[in-house]
């Protein structure tokens, strides 16, 4: 899962680390299958709840992964995530539940659906950059909760109220091949695939020439202009691809709670995948996991040390975070890769 | 005859001995997770963070309180382990912290989870799981549909058979008002407006003017009021939470309108609205109530209030007396452990439900006199009296006769 720093999406800064870890390329890539072996194995040896705990991570997981090409690799800001996320969450709650659709046919309509929105977003949002940028998704973020309690949208969005989803069933398939399996290790298992495809995916996009544009686009706009490179095109595709990325990772969220409503995607939410991405380490699309294991468990340890100051206690964590790894989790990936390549040479 | 009389000694023994076996039969102790001989586990899952967090402290009032239960000797020798959790209101996460009560920490029962969208998110859960979700805090009208959702039970009064009471009173007393509406815009305000609507019935809708509506993250609804002051309407229905409705109260008072004022029960108390508002702007506010305002100087020598005040020296000396919210989770919270006590030592999550669904007439100190919870297998709407009040000098004066909403969809 760590062959992303191979397709350059490193950020200048840590290019000395980069350097060093050409010849360790071997170490990320056992870890990458250690990860892969856990995330596979672990569900079998948990209970329900910690498996639900897990989905959640995951798909927390794909939406900082979305956050991640457009901030790691187009440079442009969003705190308006969780706008996306509920228009993907609540795509798939109205097609499953009023519509009687499939619940799998619903993250190709909620990927495309928010596509198309986040793309005409990307339009007006080419004037702005940088802060002004955050602004207006900022004010997207606000807006959407309130767009979704709309009396006009009432009848599909079930207004305050939300709409309850009917879990679904592991496939008959999995019952005839006489593997007994709940709902949550399934969902788990589907998020799972439907993750690893966006992982592989988003690489390989990143690694593509329109990868190398965004990137170009994120180191120096005017050079890149220069280059022949369609700024506006690829910053719009930017948007468009996080944004879809963004939905898809909302249905999954939406089949996995078993509910929608307005309260769900608050401004809080955008903030929280914010920080989830710095936590991370900004463009490097394996720390998206590590991201959402901060944003799904940090808040519990921090509650079970203090109900009261819960939040004076996430902000300590944070803090001291911030301070000793300001790359966040892709800084400790390279300081480990870094010794463990030393502990080789010297042996 | 002394050995006739040994004979009949021995007899009677054996004869009490199996009545005492077949009484211990009868008696046997029945347990469900989370209940055993020396403990009662109960969930409970409160926003001590995030947006609601104000309402965090009913958490810890219920904390506090089976603290003292505990202190006084538990329910029937068990001691009530209370496990609150943090949703942040926010129904993901809700979810995520009931299953962790149900499936990890394996609780008897969620008790009292606030909000409705939060409670929404779990009821589907819960009554998969057959977990009780009792007295929920919340006065969406939703709760009380023991066909649909067994498993769970309301508690609190309904927003819409309060505004029911309202619009019939408009009806008898005023039937030619002309009705200007303020409601928050979420589920509570319009659970408000929906039972206001149906109470004034088909006529009703030409008797309201205007209908405004806020955002609770608006710093001020002035605006709002003066537009309304401006439609000359002479009913005011103000469905709004605490800091708006002091708001409202008091650029009603600076700008001169004087229409008569309904203010929902959610803003009825004297220390959180009235007071910072002004005694002088809220003069003949008409609401209503279930619970004794701490505020109110008319309960300072009340036995109810009195016991309420010690409670809060002994075991909550942080509690803010005068905090709607600490009364009510004080009552709340004695609720849950007459049911815990009349479960006995069944203490089953199905025998739950069936005592929380057999209260007869339970009422507690706080309550206001006449105030009686009932509930039985097809009504779950444990409180569903009101009394209608007037504002008069500096407390409410309760005036009429006890009212009882009536339930339906």
């Amino acid at each position: 899962m760590t062959t992303a720093h191979e397709t350059a999406t490193a950020a200048p800064a840590t290019g000395k680390a980069a350097a060093a870890a050409a010849p360790s390329m071997n170490v990320a890539r056992a870890a990458s299958l250690i990860t892969l072996a856990l995330l596979l194995l672990a569900p079998l040896f948990l209970k329900n709840f910690y498996i639900f705990q897990m989905t959640q991570w995951l798909i927390y997981a794909i939406a900082l992964l979305a956050l991640n090409i457009l901030t790691g690799g187009s440079g442009q800001f969003s705190l308006g995530q969780s706008a996306f996320y509920a228009v993907g969450a609540y795509t798939a709650a109205v097609m499953m539940e009023i519509m009687g659709v499939n619940y799998v046919l619903t993250l190709p309509a909620a990927g495309l659906i928010c596509f198309v929105f986040g793309f005409l977003f990307g339009l007006p949002a080419l004037r702005l950059s940088g802060i002004y940028l955050a602004l207006a998704t900022f004010a997207l973020a606000v807006a959407m909760p309130q767009v979704l309690k709309l009396h006009f949208f009432e009848h599909w969005t079930g207004g305050v109220q939300g709409l309850v989803i009917i879990k679904p069933d592991p496939p008959e398939f999995i019952k005839t091949i006489g593997v007994k399996m709940s709902q949550d290790m399934w969902l788990y298992y589907f998020t799972l695939v439907v993750g690893i495809g966006i992982y592989i995916a988003s690489v390989n996009l990143l690694a593509s020439r329109s990868g190398r544009a965004m990137m170009a686009i994120r180191d120096n706009q005017i050079a890149a202009a220069a280059m022949g490179v369609d700024v506006p095109l690829y910053k719009t595709l930017a948007f468009g691809i996080s944004a879809g990325i963004t939905g898809v990772a909302g249905a999954l969220g939406a089949i996995a709670v078993a509910f929608v409503a307005p309260d769900s995607y608050t401004i809080q939410l955008a903030i929280a995948l914010f920080l989830g991405m710095v936590i991370g380490g900004v463009g490097w699309l394996p720390g998206s996991l590590a991201g959402a294991a901060f944003m799904v468990f940090v808040p519990n340890i921090a509650e079970s040390i203090s109900k009261g100051l819960s939040g004076a206690i996430f902000g300590v964590i944070l803090i001291i975070i911030i301070f000793l790894v300001p790359h966040g989790a892709r800084q400790i990936a390279y300081m480990a890769q870094h010794l463990i390549g030393k502990i080789g040479k010297s042996s | 005859m002394s050995i006739l009389n040994s004979r009949i000694a021995a007899f009677s023994t054996a004869l009490a001995v199996i009545a005492f076996a077949g009484g211990d039969a009868v008696a046997q102790k029945k347990y469900d997770p989370g209940a055993s001989d020396t403990e009662i586990k109960i969930g409970n899952i409160m926003p001590y963070s995030g947006p609601a967090s104000a309402y965090g402290v009913i958490g810890k009032t219920m904390e506090a309180y089976f603290k003292k239960v505990n202190a006084e000797g538990g329910i029937n020798g068990r001691k009530i382990n209370f496990i609150s959790y943090d949703d942040g209101y926010s129904p993901p996460k809700t979810v995520e912290q009931a299953r962790k009560l149900v499936e990890s920490d394996e609780v008897l029962a969620v008790y009292a989870p606030l909000g409705t969208p939060p409670n929404s998110a779990i009821q589907k859960y819960m009554n998969a799981k057959k977990v009780p979700q009792l007295f929920v805090a919340t006065g969406a009208t939703k709760w009380n549909d023991p066909k649909e959702f067994p498993w769970t039970m309301g508690w609190q009064p309904n927003y819409q058979s309060e505004s029911r009471i309202y619009a019939k009173y408009i009806l008898k007393e005023k039937p030619n008002a002309k009705i200007a509406i303020l409601y928050q815009n979420d589920d509570y305000g319009k659970d408000y407006l929906k039972g206001f609507k149906d109470g004034l019935g088909a006529k009703g809708a030409s008797m309201i003017v205007v209908e405004e509506s806020y955002e609770v993250s608006q710093p001020t609804i002035d605006s709002n009021i003066v537009k309304m002051k401006s439609s000359n309407a002479d009913v005011f229905f103000n469905i709004t939470t605490p800091k708006f409705a002091a708001q409202a109260i008091k650029k009603m008072g600076e700008i001169g309108w004087k229409p008569t004022h309904f203010l929902n029960n959610v803003s009825a108390s004297i220390g959180a609205v009235i007071k910072p508002a002004g005694y002088e702007n809220s003069q003949d506010i008409i609401s209503s109530a279930y619970m004794k305002d701490a505020a109110d100087p008319q309960w300072k020598n009340d036995a109810g209030m009195k016991g309420f005040d010690e409670f809060l020296a002994k075991h909550m000396p942080e509690g803010n007396r005068i905090d709607g919210s600490v009364m009510y989770g004080y009552n709340s919270a004695q609720t849950m452990v007459q049911i815990l006590k009349q479960c006995g030592d069944n203490l089953t999550r199905e025998n739950l439900m069936k005592q929380a669904a057999s209260l007869k007439d339970f009422t507690t100190a706080t309550m206001l006199p006449g105030i009686k919870l009932n509930t039985g297998a097809t009504d779950f709407a444990p409180i569903e009296q009101v009394q209608l009040m007037r504002f008069k000098g500096e407390a409410w004066e309760l005036f009429g006769e006890i009212i009882s909403g009536e339930t339906g969809g």
